[in-house]
């Protein structure tokens, strides 16, 4: 059971969150020319490490705002955890 | 190649055993080869038989970080089937069926290949029509379906819950009566003692720490004892795809996700066929030492851990729980976990890459196994031909920039979503 700290409630159980993928990925920006190659990178490219991984989590039981969570995708030992528009 | 057979059983059964030839050798790597094949799964090793077999290609190393066997292979819940809806996936699936039917007499190794049929249970009206659907899109592509109602699959599986008042009541279910189970590790033995028989160097504890690459060809590789030339190398390393594919300055449309597992203690036999839950995500059958093999869902975040956590387990068997009732009863035997290759359409790839001489088998989530065969002889007719076979053509690594994409499950790109 992970156990993860949002930055809005506490020290909660994994179970009140569910998992939102990959936080350092960037949607390309709005109003402007977005070539085939970005919109792939964004939609389908992930680099998924080995090691510290920044990703989002929603408490969606609980506070239901999304966060960010510097997870290690080996030991799952959690480094930090982020409002979703703060920055490491 | 000393051939397994009753006759030979007796034979070495006077002399104690003794006389045994190893299954496989364990060579020390040569300085070059045709083909490397980086991984010494059920894929890598069915892709060197066939590389082999088909296409006469004998100089070819498998290269294998742990020991062959050790990953998915040896880690899955054994289920074969071929009941996709869309035409990519039901007819390379549907080939591998007539691969795993003649698998133990072409490898001269029992992989106790059981069709034993597999239900998938529907639980509304709604999922009948999208059943019927899927069947005749199957019946189309030559692959058996039939649609069964309520009372039918009773008669099949009459333990299942078929009470009034429960939350998801069985209506019907399809079935592909051809699919089945087989032994996992013996199709691992099986594929690795063939493919070392015709002159496959199966090199295992061999990490690859690096490629040369130079002008946008492949070279070679290197590894933990030492490098190793080749015009042709075939990456087949499932859930570590992304940690090489780092290594290529690739980024793939893949993330690797953790699988969990589980099987209880033995019991008589009270399950013949595979059945799915159809409101949630958990499947099961029975082994032949009595066990009841079941799984389900991810964990659902980025893992490569290799073991599981509880709060999914949990998940997963109140589900089982829901379908099953007895199974409440049983006592837990042992639980694990395999990392997984999601792509972002929930189909696999197998195709070239932009480095001339570097192939592609990865993406198989959560269907793996059945796929061995199939995935193990198009990949070496990829490699061999320099292109995919039709079979595979629709596994192209480009589908995702092109929009040809293979969402069976209707999942989107979050394929980890349950």
């Amino acid at each position: 059971m992970l156990h993860i700290k949002c930055p809005h409630c506490g020290l909660r159980s994994q179970n009140e969150f569910s998992y939102g993928g990959d936080a350092t990925v960037k949607r390309p920006e709005l109003n402007k020319e977005v070539s085939d190659k970005d919109w792939d990178n964004f939609v389908y490219l992930r680099k998924s490490p080995v090691g510290k991984h920044l990703e989002l989590w929603q408490h969606i039981s609980g506070c239901r705002q999304w966060i960010k969570v510097e997870r290690d995708t080996l030991t799952h030992e959690i480094f930090k955890t982020l409002k979703a528009n703060e920055e490491v | 190649m000393q051939k397994y057979s009753v006759f030979s059983l007796i034979k070495n059964a006077f002399k104690g055993h003794k006389d045994w030839e190893v299954a496989w050798k364990d060579p020390t790597p040569k300085s070059e080869y045709d083909v490397i094949i980086i991984g010494g799964g059920g894929h890598g090793l069915a892709t060197a038989y066939y590389l082999a077999k088909e296409h006469n290609i004998t100089k070819v190393a498998i290269i294998e970080k742990g020991w062959i066997g050790g990953g998915n292979v040896g880690r899955n819940t054994t289920i074969i089937r071929s009941n996709y809806m869309h035409d990519e996936n039901g007819l390379f699936s549907e080939f591998g069926m007539d691969l795993w039917r003649n698998m133990s007499q072409d490898l001269n190794f029992n992989v106790m290949f059981s069709p034993r049929g597999i239900i998938n249970l529907a639980h509304s009206d709604a999922q009948m029509n999208v059943y019927s659907r899927r069947g005749n899109s199957m019946r189309l592509n030559g692959i058996d379906a039939v649609l069964l109602n309520r009372e039918e699959v009773k008669k099949i599986i009459p333990m299942a819950d078929f009470s009034e008042n429960v939350r998801f009541p069985i209506f019907g279910g399809l079935m592909q009566p051809s699919a089945g189970t087989a032994r996992h590790d013996a199709v691992a033995w099986g594929y690795a003692r063939q493919a070392d028989s015709m002159g496959v160097d199966i090199i295992q504890n061999c990490e690859v720490t690096g490629f040369d690459v130079s002008n946008g060809k492949i070279l070679g590789i290197r590894t933990s004892k030492g490098e190793i030339k080749a015009k042709k190398i075939g990456l087949c390393v499932a859930g570590s795809t992304n940690i090489l594919a780092e290594k290529l300055n690739m980024t793939l449309p893949i993330e690797t996700h953790l699988l969990q597992a589980c099987v209880s203690e033995p019991i008589k036999p009270i399950l013949d066929n595979v059945v799915t839950f159809g409101a949630g995500h958990f499947y099961c059958s029975q082994s032949d030492k009595g066990e009841m093999v079941m799984g389900g869902d991810l964990d659902g975040y980025n893992s490569y851990a290799q073991r599981g956590n509880l709060p999914t387990l949990q998940h997963v068997l109140t589900e089982g729980i829901a379908m099953f009732p007895f199974l409440s009863k049983l006592k837990m035997l042992r639980t694990w976990g395999g990392i997984m290759d999601m792509s972002m359409d929930g189909s696999p790839i197998i195709d070239k890459t932009h480095i001339d001489g570097l192939y592609l088998n990865c993406g198989w989530c959560y269907g793996g196994f059945k796929a061995t065969p199939a995935s193990g002889w198009t990949f070496a007719h990829t490699i061999a031909q320099d292109r995919p076979h039709e079979l595979n053509a629709g596994y192209s690594l480009n589908r995702f920039s092109t929009g040809h994409l293979i969402d069976e499950k209707g999942l989107g790109t979050k394929t980890w979503i349950s």
